[in-house]
């Protein structure tokens, strides 16, 4: 019985601290994307759901649930219904490891790196279902484009975070940060610098967003893999691409720009400012400094060519990814860096 | 040389980043949308909206049944009835305007003699029957009271170009 409400109780915890604030996040994220995306282009966005159209997610969200779930006569009904399960576990999953500020993390996973490259492929796999289940060629064509874009773009994803691993000598997500302390400088971002971008822009492909979304190519396949789905099984599958894309802002802050860090921790001038501590506080803003970059970059660049897609891939980021790590190996032989300091 | 050049630069990304400064420019500027339902952009005085009947200022419709709008009207949109009033005088009894064949050409206003028939500044009606687009003697007449003010104003600063 203890042990029953303990997980009960721990269960609760976790929608409560966790589960409850990404929805919200995403709810907002999508709110913004609407309004940072119309602003770039010189338009307002929505403004017409109470006051700066502020309840439009919740308006969008009542709507897609009240809205009735369709099943293709021809679809496969099981695969069908599962994949946007399979699409949104993952992209939850991973908070598990992901410290948001010093200790505040559900499993303190000594190979958490690696749990998140495993979760995170498996994200590929709600696609490729959805694409096969809903029987229609369009659907079909976007999960292929989708499922070998981030088969792809995983392995440089693997090969950036290789450099972090190199240079923290962990694969424990705060240990990854508490060998970034010491200021902005001492981030990684500044040694892995290729890295960064390799990942950040990865992260990109890995999501499908502008501009690897080939997967929806909207002019192309209509709308890729989800193009079968509507009412809340399409909802979910919105749901995880936002999910997916906050988590993306999460690890590159954690990887790159020190976590929970604080930028100025070792400028003196500032005082005991709150500025100069860690906290949660840093996490958030550097969460959010990518979530707008995820936008930024949607608003500003077209959709790339679908070769050109796999060329950038293969061909760029995999060697440069590869050659960095040499390069990263070298910096904690010579102690330029020193190693998980 | 061209290609060493084209080379960095697509490796540093430059010309992204050029993109990226101004996309974040725009973002910063100020927004020129007008909130239509609220906010209206000023009409040419010249603009042809729905049309509508007019009267004199002492209330007496202005039509008297020439039908030469009828026959000017390229899309026959207009449908004409007469009968003799019992002052003598020469009425409409019919008097119809089907706005789904209106091509809004203005030939009507053209055409009439005695300035009755004529095209309001007022474009954003709707109706919520398809039977509604005709529109009768008694629903024209409305129009042109509801909208004289605008009319005479619009027609007044059109004067001297006519």
């Amino acid at each position: 019985m203890d042990a029953i409400l303990e997980f009960a109780w721990l269960l609760f915890r976790i929608v409560l601290f966790t589960l409850l604030p990404l929805i919200l996040l995403v709810a907002y994220y999508t709110y913004a994307e609407r309004k940072v995306i119309g602003a770039m282009q010189s338009r307002i966005g929505p403004n017409r759901v109470g006051p700066l159209g502020l309840f439009q997610p919740f308006a969008d969200v009542i709507k897609l649930l009240l809205k009735e779930i369709i099943l293709p006569k021809e679809a496969n009904r099981y695969l069908f219904l599962i994949a946007p399960i399979l699409a949104i576990a993952p992209a939850f999953g991973v908070w598990a490891v992901v410290p948001v500020g010093d200790g505040l993390v559900w499993a303190d996973l000594n190979a958490g790196v690696l749990y998140i490259l495993a979760l995170s492929s498996m994200g590929v796999y709600g696609i490729i279902l959805a694409g096969w289940a809903s029987n229609s060629k369009y659907a079909l064509l976007g999960a292929m484009r989708a499922a070998a874009q981030m088969v792809s773009y995983e392995i440089a994803l693997g090969f950036s975070l290789l450099g972090v691993m190199i240079l923290a000598g962990s694969l424990n997500l705060q240990a990854i940060v508490n060998a970034q302390s010491g200021g902005m400088l001492d981030w990684y971002w500044l040694p892995l610098l290729p890295m960064f971008l390799i990942f950040f822009i990865s992260a990109l492909a890995e999501t499908n967003r502008a501009p690897f979304d080939m997967a929806e190519g909207e002019s192309e396949i209509v709308a890729g893999f989800h193009v079968d789905y509507a009412g809340a099984s399409f909802a979910v599958f919105f749901l995880a691409e936002y999910a997916n894309m906050i988590l993306m802002s999460a690890l590159t802050a954690i990887f790159f720009f020190g976590g929970w860090l604080s930028p100025f921790e070792g400028w003196a001038f500032l005082g005991d400012s709150w500025l100069r501590d860690s906290s949660i506080f840093w996490f958030l803003a550097k969460l959010i400094f990518f979530m707008f970059n995820f936008l930024w970059i949607r608003a500003t660049f077209p959709r790339y060519r679908y070769d050109q897609v796999m060329r950038l891939g293969w061909k760029i980021f995999i060697p440069i990814a590869m050659v960095w790590m040499l390069v990263a190996a070298l910096f904690v032989f010579n102690g330029i860096v020193v190693r998980g300091a | 040389m061209k290609k060493i050049v084209r080379y960095f630069k697509s490796l540093l990304m430059i010309e992204l980043f050029q993109g990226l400064s101004v996309t974040i420019k725009h973002m910063f500027k100020p927004k020129v949308t007008v909130f239509y339902p609220e906010e209206k952009i000023p009409k040419s005085n010249r603009f042809r909206g729905i049309p509508a009947l007019r009267r004199y200022p002492n209330g007496e419709e202005r039509c008297i049944a020439c039908k030469l709008c009828e026959a000017a009207c390229p899309a026959l949109a207009i449908t004409i009835d007469s009968e003799m009033r019992d002052d003598g005088t020469r009425r409409t009894t019919l008097y119809e305007i089907d706005l789904f064949k209106c091509v809004f050409c203005g030939f009507c206003e053209e055409s009439c003699p005695v300035d009755s028939i004529v095209l309001t500044d007022f474009a954003d009606y709707h109706m919520e029957d398809p039977k509604e687009s005709v529109l009768d003697k008694q629903q024209l007449l409305a129009l042109g009271d509801r909208f004289e003010e605008s009319i005479s104003k619009n027609r007044q600063q059109d004067a001297a170009y006519r």
